[in-house]
């Protein structure tokens, strides 16, 4: 389903500020994978997922969904395959309009928008329906402005309306990161649903251990741009907190080591 | 206060009576120029300085094609198109090459200039007489241009209220409001801006074109300032609708009274110059009136929250 191959990109290149951002990533997903990412701050988790998003143009290297080569396509362009949540919940929808509106926006993700109405009467009933699901009350104001909803209701929403059009795959960049742990735990568990309602192939980044253990069928470990580790099924049960700290510590450690070494 | 009162008596009421007629003309004609400034201000958060420049372009490319024989209404629409293509200029410039907002409307301001006087063939001024040329409006007849005005402005209302909920008008409001959110969302954002850009100087230009054929003629200084007029209009109209009738107003009504704004705009305009403010002074005045209402939302908002009240409490 995504191919990302040997991609690399560098940020500030020539100043002082230089930073190899992503240096060789190379990772295939299947279909209805769910993969969620670890790694320390800087280690190029959320750039990977921008890196697929087209959010910049690569270095070198190429990014394939679902058989198609979006390695040269603008962010806009590859919106038809990709939903994508993000850290700031103010980031994923549009404040000043309408709940409806926002995701009547999202229901025409990768179709040409004409001049016929930004929404119809047979889309609100199935929206009503869709907020039902949520069980956040927002099925009786879907014609407030979403700038009136909570972080935690906006991030409920923007998920709604990331998977409202099946994307091939879902980008979840810490997106529980900015929300109270009650509510980060209830958006974590829409997240789940969603994704086996429809059986979605997604790739969730986050710094919370445990939440990468628990969720999903495959996790991987970043660091200074690279995937580090990689583990599947049933290794993927059986993993546990120490464990990961242990992996993280090796390689870290490792560093430190070296960092001594050369200080020493 | 006193002296106040003396200069109200020693002024003639009547003729201030006189002058609201002309004065709610005026201001309508400018609520269409002032619609156009809402699309770029409110609903794609860009202050769009191109305007001062559009608004000459209008009235040059109306007043030349009724001069060449062109039917007044004719020469309207192509002085929308007119206006149109500078905004997409300013778009292009902001979207393409990457120039800042206000600087790319600056500069397709300044390039207007030299374009307005070259379409008015090198003059700074240039007439079309009511006399000779069957012209939409006239100042000559401020109730007729009152009622014609009233009449463009309910049927470009309805078509932006149109516009605004279609699949092309959510993208436009979308990306005013989050570029990430509406890229991530497959929308263009740079065609969006480019077509927004376009519908507000197109408005911007046939409101140059009424205006010519009310004043009657073209002035390469007409559009000084409009920025600031439709800044002005479209802030005294969102004031006074949500004086009226609070936040809930709709978007056609929202419109509606950002002509009311603009004609209130020209009221106190033609109050102040009734008092006896000179002629000269006016612009002064315009822009001291557009800080004050820009400024006083903050500052409330500022004194319900300041640092101040918080270390006396």
């Amino acid at each position: 389903m995504l191919e990302i191959n040997n991609i690399h990109k560098t940020f500030n290149i020539g100043t002082i500020n230089e930073k190899k951002a992503l240096n060789g990533v190379t990772l295939y997903l299947d279909e209805g994978d769910f993969v969620t990412v670890i790694g320390g701050n800087g280690a190029g988790k959320s750039t990977m997922l921008n890196a697929v998003a087209g959010v910049w143009p690569i270095d070198s290297g190429s990014i394939i969904i679902d058989g198609n080569d979006v390695t040269g396509l603008p962010e806009h362009k590859r919106a038809p395959y990709l939903g994508r949540v993000f850290q700031d919940p103010m980031n994923g929808t549009t404040a000043t309009m309408e709940i409806q509106e926002n995701l009547a926006l999202a229901a025409r993700r990768g179709q040409r928008r004409t001049l016929r109405w930004g929404i119809t009467k047979p889309e609100k009933a199935r929206y009503r329906t869709l907020l039902k699901s949520l069980d956040l009350g927002l099925e009786d104001r879907m014609s407030s402005k979403v700038g009136l909803l909570s972080g935690g209701q906006r991030q409920a929403v923007t998920l709604l309306m990331a998977t409202l059009k099946k994307p091939k795959l879902l980008l979840l960049d810490e997106h529980t990161a900015a929300l109270d742990p009650k509510t980060a735990a209830k958006v974590l568990e829409l997240s789940d649903k969603i994704i086996a309602e429809n059986n979605l192939t997604a790739m969730m980044v986050t710094h919370n251990m445990r939440d990468a253990i628990v969720h999903g069928n495959r996790l991987i470990m970043m660091n200074e741009g690279q995937i580090i580790l990689d583990i599947k099924g049933e290794e993927k049960k059986k993993l546990s907190v120490e464990d990961l700290l242990q992996k993280f510590e090796e390689v870290s450690g490792e560093e430190f080591a070296n960092d001594k070494a050369l200080l020493g | 206060m006193f002296n106040l009162i003396q200069v109200f008596c020693a002024r003639d009421i009547t003729a201030l009576i006189r002058a609201l007629p002309g004065s709610a003309a005026q201001g309508l004609i400018w609520g269409i120029m002032a619609i156009g400034v809402f699309i770029t201000y409110k609903i794609l958060d860009f202050a769009d300085l191109t305007v001062d420049g559009t608004l000459g372009t209008g009235g040059a490319v109306t007043v030349m094609l009724v001069l060449a024989g062109f039917p007044p209404v004719v020469a309207v629409g192509i002085a929308c198109i007119a206006g149109m293509l500078a905004g997409i200029v300013t778009g292009i410039l902001h979207t393409v090459f990457g120039i800042p907002a206000i600087l790319s409307g600056i500069l397709t301001q300044i390039a207007l200039y030299s374009v307005n006087l070259n379409i008015a063939q090198g003059r700074a001024n240039q007439a079309v007489s009511v006399d000779m040329y069957n012209l939409i409006v006239s100042g000559r007849d401020n109730p007729l241009t009152i009622i014609k005005v009233v009449g463009i402005l309910v049927v470009i209302i309805a078509l932006l209220y149109w516009f605004f909920g279609t699949e092309i008008g959510f993208t436009l409001r979308a990306t005013g409001c989050n570029e990430n959110m509406s890229r991530a969302q497959g929308i263009n954002t740079s065609v969006a801006k480019v077509i927004a850009l376009a519908f507000s100087n197109g408005l911007v230009g046939l409101a140059g074109g009424i205006l010519a054929q009310y004043q009657g003629n073209f002035d390469v200084n007409m559009g000084r300032g409009a920025i600031v007029i439709g800044l002005a209009s479209v802030i005294i109209g969102e004031v006074i609708g949500e004086a009226l009738f609070g936040k809930k107003l709709n978007f056609s009504a929202k419109l509606a009274f950002v002509a009311v704004g603009s004609i209130i705009y020209y009221v106190v305009i033609q109050f102040v110059l009734w008092l006896g403010l000179p002629t000269i002074d006016m612009k002064l005045f315009s822009a001291i009136v557009v800080a004050i209402f820009l400024a006083v939302p903050y500052m409330r908002a500022r004194s319900k929250n300041s640092y101040r009240k918080a270390a006396r409490s």
